[in-house]
């Protein structure tokens, strides 16, 4: 345990530390206490509070920030839910391999849902319940179901569980530019979206049969990777969506481009004679707030997220 | 860390630098003379400024830096599934199978991934890195029993969770919005192929605690952490120096 380095790292990213551990002094006195009287081991915790104290109690988190986070937040929720419903349905997920993955993932939606109230304290929005979700996309009874069968049939669950995730991916993707103000928050951000992802290629895995079959690309057949729009993605009708542009398309283009940088790749590395695919699922492709929340709204009941 | 304290009688002289802001560096020395512990504080303090050991590539500061970093390790990723083709392992696969389609796959991302940073970086760009694949068997799989060569599973899910955390550990050094979600537009097809990689070694270890903490949060790599892995597979002059990256 550094903490010298810590702090260290920590100025480099948040030049402020010194003055949010302010008084200086006073924590290096605290340090000269502890180092006395508390054995090595408790540090830890002690530093734990040391920066709760600096960060989470010098003032709000700018609204924007904030704003973020909550709908990063609100996402988890209906990730977990989904999960947790799916996880707690017997016969719908097989023992085994099944079973142990969306146990992990419904774990790790969890542990998402603690981190982000973490970082916004008093700023979280209220806990979500599980009622104000449903899955089948019926919107609490008041429309026909987008998936009807999501919580008996195993492949409809896998396919809405593989468009929740390929849009958790671009939701927070479409949010890191606005964390930038807090170095702290973005890194935590960064740390979750590249989670999300790992759920989203595991799922596709799983809906094309698991890693010993290879991806076609489409439909129930999906690459573990985003190729162009995916064919519409899980279920076209409700999840092409997911894979399209957003709001505006020059920021937040469909999965299907092929332009970084301002570079037409597929035409600038022509040369390489490379599948035309391999272009776009190189990138994925960041999703605004408000494209993210119609796409969850289908599976809230009501009309706001 | 119990050295780290002071007595009453250096009260006033402790607290008298503390009424004007103090400059990390300055703090650090002060801070060593202290609390005499100063082998732990030397092991802790950041390297020197500017230093460029000689025969290292210096990735530079600012946003270029950053995207020579990740130039550097897409470099390193695209030389590692260009190489593979040429092994035994990839030869022996059968033609539309998962891991040949896969392996194809990877190597097209991660190809397209260096030319966009060259292209972008134009005349700001690093050399290109020679790769130093000799702890690489790519004629095995995995690693075989009594080997110390890392079979080319074993070597793209390192490649692969090492450009994740990388990338993620990088996030906050950059200033410009764009290249921040161009980064994010990467990072998150590294994360899926190493979810593949990880899953073709072992289905369900998609995530696993050496790359998620009790958090469920990836767990991202300094610069300086993911260089010390990353030169291990560079020769002598291409090795990395992203000491600037701050």
């Amino acid at each position: 345990m550094d903490i010298l380095k810590l702090i260290s790292d920590i100025s480099k990213v948040d030049p402020e530390v010194y003055d949010r551990l302010d008084s200086r002094r006073r924590v290096f006195k605290s340090l000269g206490g502890v180092g006395k009287t508390v054995a090595a081991a408790a540090v830890p915790g002690f530093l734990s509070s040391m920066f709760s104290k600096a960060y989470g109690q010098t003032g709000a988190l700018p609204q924007g920030i904030a704003d973020i986070l909550n709908f990063a937040l609100k996402l988890e929720y209906l990730e977990y839910y989904f999960y947790k419903k799916g996880v707690a349905t017997s016969g719908l997920i097989p023992a085994g391999p099944g079973l142990t993955a969306l146990t992990q993932i419904r774990d790790d939606e969890q542990k998402h849902i603690a981190a982000l109230r973490g970082v916004l304290g008093s700023q979280a929005i209220a806990e979500l319940p599980e009622s104000a979700f449903d899955f089948t996309g019926s919107k609490g009874g008041t429309r026909a179901p987008l998936f009807a069968d999501v919580y008996s049939n195993y492949q409809t669950l896998l396919a809405v569980a593989q468009s929740l995730e390929d849009t958790g991916v671009r939701a927070y993707k479409g949010g890191a530019a606005g964390l930038m103000a807090n170095d702290t928050i973005l890194t935590a951000a960064l740390n979750i979206h590249s989670v999300e992802a790992r759920h989203a290629s595991h799922l596709r895995t799983m809906r094309r049969g698991g890693p010993t079959v290879a991806g076609a690309g489409t439909g129930a057949s999906p690459k573990s990777w985003i190729s162009g729009t995916d064919g519409g993605g899980a279920a076209p009708a409700a999840t092409a969506a997911i894979y399209g542009a957003g709001n505006p398309a020059a920021s937040f283009p469909a999965e299907s481009n092929v332009t970084q940088g301002g570079v037409n790749l597929q035409t600038a590395l022509a040369s390489f004679n490379f599948p035309a695919a391999a272009f776009s699922e190189a990138f994925d492709e960041p999703l605004d707030s408000a494209t993210v929340t119609a796409i969850a709204l289908n599976f809230v009941v009501g009309n706001t997220l | 860390m119990s050295n780290i304290q002071h007595n009453g009688s250096d009260e006033a002289e402790f607290a008298k630098p503390l009424y004007t802001p103090i400059k990390r560096r300055s703090f650090f020395m002060y801070a060593g003379a202290t609390a005499g512990a100063t082998a732990l504080l030397l092991s802790g303090c950041d390297d020197d400024d500017d230093n460029n050991p000689v025969g290292m590539v210096d990735v530079g500061s600012g946003d270029p830096g950053v995207l020579n970093y990740a130039y550097a390790l897409e470099q390193l990723e695209a030389a590692f599934y260009t190489t593979l083709r040429t092994g035994t392992y990839y030869t022996g696969l059968a033609a539309g199978s998962a891991e040949k389609s896969a392996l194809d796959d990877l190597y097209y991302h991660e190809v397209i991934h260096r030319e966009l940073f060259k292209t972008a970086l134009g005349s700001g760009a690093i050399k290109g890195l020679e790769v130093d694949f000799s702890n690489i068997d790519f004629n095995a799989r995995t690693s075989a029993s009594g080997s110390s060569k890392l079979g080319v599973l074993d070597a793209a899910k390192a490649f692969e969770d090492l450009g994740v955390a990388a990338y993620n550990g990088a996030g906050k050094y950059i200033t410009s919005a764009d290249y921040l979600t161009l980064a994010g537009k990467i990072v998150s097809v590294e994360a899926r192929h190493a979810a593949l990689i990880r899953d073709l070694i072992s289905n369900g270890t998609f995530v696993g605690s050496d790359v998620i903490d009790g958090n469920a949060l990836e767990r991202s790599k300094e610069p300086s952490e993911v260089v010390a892995t990353a030169n291990a597979f560079l020769k002598d002059g291409s090795k990395l120096n992203v000491s600037n990256i701050k």
